[in-house]
């Protein structure tokens, strides 16, 4: 059988779903970390708890949400919390297993920025901010960030510090008493970076069938350190392309779709 | 509790200068009366909101808010709300001053507000920058029990907070179903509460711990039916994904922005016929 075609991205997506274990209880960012869970869902985690910060607590949306807060995802989750207590009394209670995220910048001891580049006062882009992410970054008992790797998106220092990685590394994190152990993996278009054991600091550990250290180090900001022994990541495999594509295919006809709404006649024609 | 017109309501209670919160968690968020807010021209609004989504991002493009308290301010799934941006990077159509918080943090705040308390309480570990840039910061402090570090949180307690819902019925009692965000707490923390609604209905057929508004908490009750859309109500209709991918052009430019909010708001007497403009109703 010849070799299946696919693209960095889809390696990428069934990479960061193979890392999520059956029966965990994962809090999910939207765009990149909500496609990796679903995929995962569907195909080796069927007992994934999803919970999205609009309070939808064990959802299996059919399609990808656009929003964190799509009614596909109230219709098919468990149940509908309010968001107070979904980072109360789920997330800071201890009782979220991991934290998937993804930023706009991130460093090599995997801080995360998406508030601003540039100053805070005068920002050069005025990126959306924290959202949900820094209190998954801290109370998530672990966590994943996926994220597409430029020298722009990786970088020797952040421009702002949103979410707590290892903070200056080797141990700062954990002399804080941050409950959760900070970020155990990043995966990116090129293969995936996880911290040393004492520095902290990340290492490419992991590439994709094809991807040479040289092209994972050009696309980094900082100078990347290998581990010693790297692994090349297994391919997709057809499944996997199957479930991500027919998932991918009814979003973007659903997010397509006109909504039309009926007035009552009560409503004049003005 | 009276029920009025939508242009009554927001005519008789928000006032320039006034701390306001439009709330709903992507779902139920009042799009119909922050419209007519424009259309009414109130100006010097402290908006606050945890997720501006497109409503602010139309407010504050057209000059109506000097400050905003939020926790995310993007277009949700799609990028930049470029107006929200225009206003920080280029301080067009003039400055906005930020609050900025966490989702977790803008929760506990409503909460506090609406319990009556002068701040709520969280865990807190090191200092991220997000602290060190507020004007207002949190504030650190040990528990007096367990010397544990927690995070103090000012409590939120907007002028007028604006909830869109299902139903009323005839007494003005309000269900919400569905995605709820923080909407009750800033309901409950508002010194003015006011609602659109879908249908009003004789009778709520609300589960005993279903999330109803009370009459005697809500200032007045408008039936806006559509009036939460691009944004949906659970029930009545889906979200408008398809409108929310097409903000991204209408919004990048001032020009374009300002037509649009032109002939579709501004030249709308009221959201059914702005829905009708938009051929989202017939």
């Amino acid at each position: 059988m010849s070799a299946l075609a696919y693209s960095a991205d889809e390696m990428m997506t069934v990479t960061a779903a193979r890392q999520l274990e059956d029966g965990s209880v994962c809090f999910v960012g939207i765009g990149l970390p909500s496609a990796a869970c679903n995929l995962a869902l569907r195909t080796h985690a069927p007992h994934l708890v999803l919970i999205y910060e609009s309070g939808t607590v064990g959802t299996r949306p059919a399609v990808l949400p656009l929003s964190i807060g799509d009614g596909e995802l109230a219709e098919t989750a468990d149940c509908v919390i309010p968001l107070p207590e979904v980072f109360a009394q789920y997330l800071q209670r201890g009782r979220v297993d991991v934290g998937f995220l993804s930023a706009a910048q991130i460093d090599h001891f995997g801080n995360l920025n998406s508030t601003v580049i540039g100053s805070y006062a005068h920002p050069s882009v005025r990126l959306p901010g924290s959202g949900g992410a820094p209190e998954i970054a801290t109370h998530a008992r672990e966590v994943l960030l996926i994220m597409k790797q430029s020298p722009r998106s990786f970088v020797a220092r952040l421009d702002f510090l949103t979410s707590a990685g290892y903070l200056g590394g080797s141990g700062e994190r954990r002399r804080h008493g941050f409950p959760g152990r900070g970020p155990r993996a990043v995966i990116t278009d090129f293969g995936v970076l996880r911290p040393h054991p004492e520095s902290e600091e990340l290492e490419l550990t992991a590439v994709y069938p094809g991807v040479t250290p040289d092209a994972v180090r050009a696309a980094c900001g900082w100078p990347l350190a290998l581990a010693r022994e790297l692994e090349v990541l297994p391919p997709p495999e057809e499944a996997d392309l199957r479930v991500l594509r027919d998932l991918h295919a009814r979003t973007d006809a659903a997010h397509a779709k006109p909504v039309r709404i009926q007035l009552p006649p009560s409503a004049e024609r003005k | 509790m009276p029920f009025l017109s939508l242009s009554q309501a927001i005519g008789r209670h928000v006032r320039d200068g006034q701390s306001l919160a439009l709330e709903g968690f992507t779902h139920l968020i009042p799009f119909a009366a922050g419209h007519e807010i424009i259309r009414q021209g109130r100006r010097r609004l402290r908006l606050i909101r945890m997720t501006p989504d497109l409503i602010y991002d139309q407010m504050i493009g057209m000059g109506c808010a000097e400050q905003l308290t939020f926790s995310w301010g993007g277009n949700p799934g799609v990028g930049s709300l470029h107006r929200l941006r225009d206003a920080v990077e280029r301080q067009w159509p003039h400055a906005l001053a930020l609050t900025e918080r966490t989702h977790a943090e803008m929760g506990v705040a409503y909460k506090a507000g609406a319990d009556g308390l002068p701040c709520g309480l969280m865990r807190s570990y090191a200092a991220t920058d997000l602290d060190r840039a507020q004007a207002a910061p949190v504030a650190s402090f040990a528990c007096p029990f367990t010397g544990e570090r927690l995070r103090a949180v000012p409590a939120l307690n907007p002028d007028v907070t604006i909830l869109h819902a299902q139903q009323a019925d005839r007494e003005g009692n309000v269900l919400i179903r569905g995605i709820i965000g923080a909407a009750r707490e800033a309901a409950l923390a508002a010194r003015c509460l006011l609602v659109t609604v879908e249908e009003q209905v004789e009778r709520l057929a609300a589960p005993m711990n279903a999330v109803v508004l009370p009459h005697g908490l809500i200032a007045a009750v408008s039936i806006v039916p559509g009036g939460a859309h691009p944004s949906y109500a659970a029930g009545c209709y889906a979200r408008d994904n398809r409108f929310y991918l097409e903000w991204d052009a209408i919004s990048r430019e001032r020009a374009r922005f300002t037509e649009w909010m032109r002939e579709f708001v501004l030249a709308s007497a009221d959201h059914a016929q702005l829905l009708r403009r938009l051929e989202v109703a017939a």
